[in-house]
């Protein structure tokens, strides 16, 4: 499934000439281009520097993102949240604080939910990683992407991605028995809006609707 | 965040001997918090030997006593049947910490190696001796709130910010440890220390040394026992204080006592004189307002913290009332 709407994403971008986030990659080439001194234009040029770099400083990484195998080439201090993001072209998945206090990174590797910006890339050998975009089975929402719709479970949606991963595994872990568990295990998820009450709703309804999830 | 290289180690030795060789090495194993402090700049190792892949997760309950592997997830020692049936102090000062993500990462060793999360420590513009030694102290005269009211010095206040640790103390943990020199074992109270003139170190691990395991001795605190942990929010926030309780109460008397407070010292901070006093009473509020009063003896606020000297006994009084009611 994630293979297909990578592709449908390319063409999208293809058909509209160029994404905004190829906009904002090549405007800040250009501003960074006009900053640096003519000797490292030269040398950027030929890209010898980087090659070098590249060869000296990366590792190599295979990995499974929502179905889908990876094999990889990054530098040690990638966070598994920018490798989604900056290289996969996952955006779904959110970088809210960096710093592993707001959740918002939430996704699951190997089943379980953990933060991806205070993992490493470079510890995810094999790993099978599952984000926001790996949870629809084509049009098809999850059900806890329905409920969060139907529940109000949102209002600026940032930090959504990161709750409704955060919200599946708080079922699996048989931590959805009560409101008050739910709020406590689902406390790594902050949500400067407030739904946290429509939050709740929407996992409790998954939760009694007792689908497998 | 500076680039380093990584290296897997597949067993202790390996560990340890990796990082023999190397003068800016450390070792990571959930990363929960070495990352961060990567990102800021307040570490910035050259090379990262990744232990992940060590055998060191397991919980083997052995004739008088529980071994966790310095590996194991804080998740997985918390909700663990066993755990929470013989050692339940534990298991509710693990669910305190943190987030279930984050509990799902960080590793026994790695929770118990964890740094202050003192503002000024974090904040590489500020002075910090813990950070860079005789470099000075911004908390204090500074904003310090959150900080110590024992055993501080003149240069550092900062507290250690574990909840696991505080349970751990209280219940005489054992640390198993690994090194250059071979094996050796380290009393849990003995494990973290003062600051003193050297508040760069915040333990007694000698240097390249690695935790293998924690153990801890079968006890008869399981039932009336209580970790209370009192915060800005009700969950997800470091303690202003937190006390760890273990009473063994045998027909309206207490026969044994364990009391740990956390949030307010530079290690976790136990309380052997409440304790004692504790020992033969009948429970009763007057009683456990008498070893308040006594564990805050010495106590010692620097402005902004003023109000855990009174936050301190009431909770300590709290914990003690609550877990004697179970």
């Amino acid at each position: 499934m994630a293979a297909k709407r990578t592709i449908r994403n390319k063409a999208i971008e293809e058909e509209s000439g160029s994404s905004r986030r190829d906009f904002i990659k090549k405007s800040g080439l250009l501003t960074a281009l006009a900053l640096a001194p003519p000797s490292l234009v030269m040398a950027s040029e030929n890209k010898w520097d980087e090659k070098i770099a590249e060869y000296l400083e990366t590792v190599p990484l295979s990995l499974e993102v929502n179905g889908v195998k990876h094999t990889l080439n990054i530098e040690p201090r990638t966070t598994l949240l920018d490798l989604l993001r900056e290289q996969l072209l996952l955006t779904g998945t959110k970088k809210g604080c960096d710093h592993g206090q707001c959740g918002a990174c939430t996704v699951h590797v190997n089943g379980t939910r953990i933060l991806s910006c205070l993992s490493l890339a470079s510890m995810q050998q094999n790993a099978q990683v599952t984000t926001i975009e790996g949870l629809s089975q084509g049009k098809k929402l999850h059900p806890m992407q329905e409920a969060f719709i139907k529940n109000d479970g949102f209002q600026c949606g940032y930090c959504t991605p990161g709750q409704i991963m955060s919200g599946i595994a708080c079922i699996k872990e048989g931590h959805a028995n009560s409101r008050e568990e739910i709020r406590e295990y689902m406390s790594g998820n902050i949500c400067r809006c407030g739904a946290y009450h429509n939050i709740v709703d929407a996992i409790t309804e998954v939760k009694e609707g007792g689908k497998a999830l | 965040m500076k680039n380093f290289q990584i290296i897997r180690a597949l067993s202790s030795k390996s560990a340890v001997s990796s990082i023999a060789k190397e003068n800016s090495a450390m070792f990571i194993a959930g990363g929960t918090n070495l990352v961060d402090l990567m990102k800021k700049n307040v570490v910035a190792p050259d090379k990262l030997i990744d232990i992940n892949g060590v055998d060191l997760k397991k919980i083997e309950f052995l004739t008088g006593k529980v071994s966790i592997g310095a590996l194991a997830k804080n998740s997985q020692v918390a909700e663990d049947k066993v755990i929470k049936e013989k050692y339940p102090l534990l298991a509710l000062a693990l669910a305190a910490g943190a987030s279930q993500q984050i509990r799902h990462m960080a590793s026994v060793g790695g929770n118990m190696l964890q740094r202050t999360r003192c503002s000024y420590f974090y904040n590489t513009d500020m002075p910090c001796n813990k950070r860079v030694p005789k470099s000075g102290c911004g908390a204090i005269g500074g904003s310090n709130r959150m900080h110590a009211i024992f055993g501080a010095s003149d240069s550092c206040i900062a507290v250690h910010p574990s909840d696991m640790c505080i349970a751990l103390a209280a219940l005489e943990a054992t640390v198993l440890v690994e090194g250059p020199k071979g094996k050796r074992e380290i009393k849990f109270t003995d494990f973290h220390r003062l600051p003193g003139n050297t508040p760069e170190k915040d333990n007694t691990l000698l240097e390249k040394e690695i935790i293998t395991s924690i153990e801890i001795p079968t006890n008869n605190f399981t039932k009336n026992i209580h970790y209370l942990k009192v915060r800005d929010r009700s969950s997800y926030a470091f303690a202003l204080v937190s006390v760890a309780v273990g009473l063994d109460i045998q027909n309206n008397t207490i026969q044994d006592a364990r009391l740990a407070m956390g949030g307010v010292a530079h290690k976790p901070w136990r309380l052997t004189e409440a304790e004692e006093f504790l020992k033969g009473k009948t429970v009763s509020e007057a009683t456990f307002k008498k070893a308040a009063d006594l564990a805050m003896k010495g106590a010692r606020s620097y402005g902004d913290n003023d109000f855990k000297l009174t936050l301190g006994p009431n909770a300590i009084t709290e914990a003690l009332t609550i877990a004697a009611s179970k």
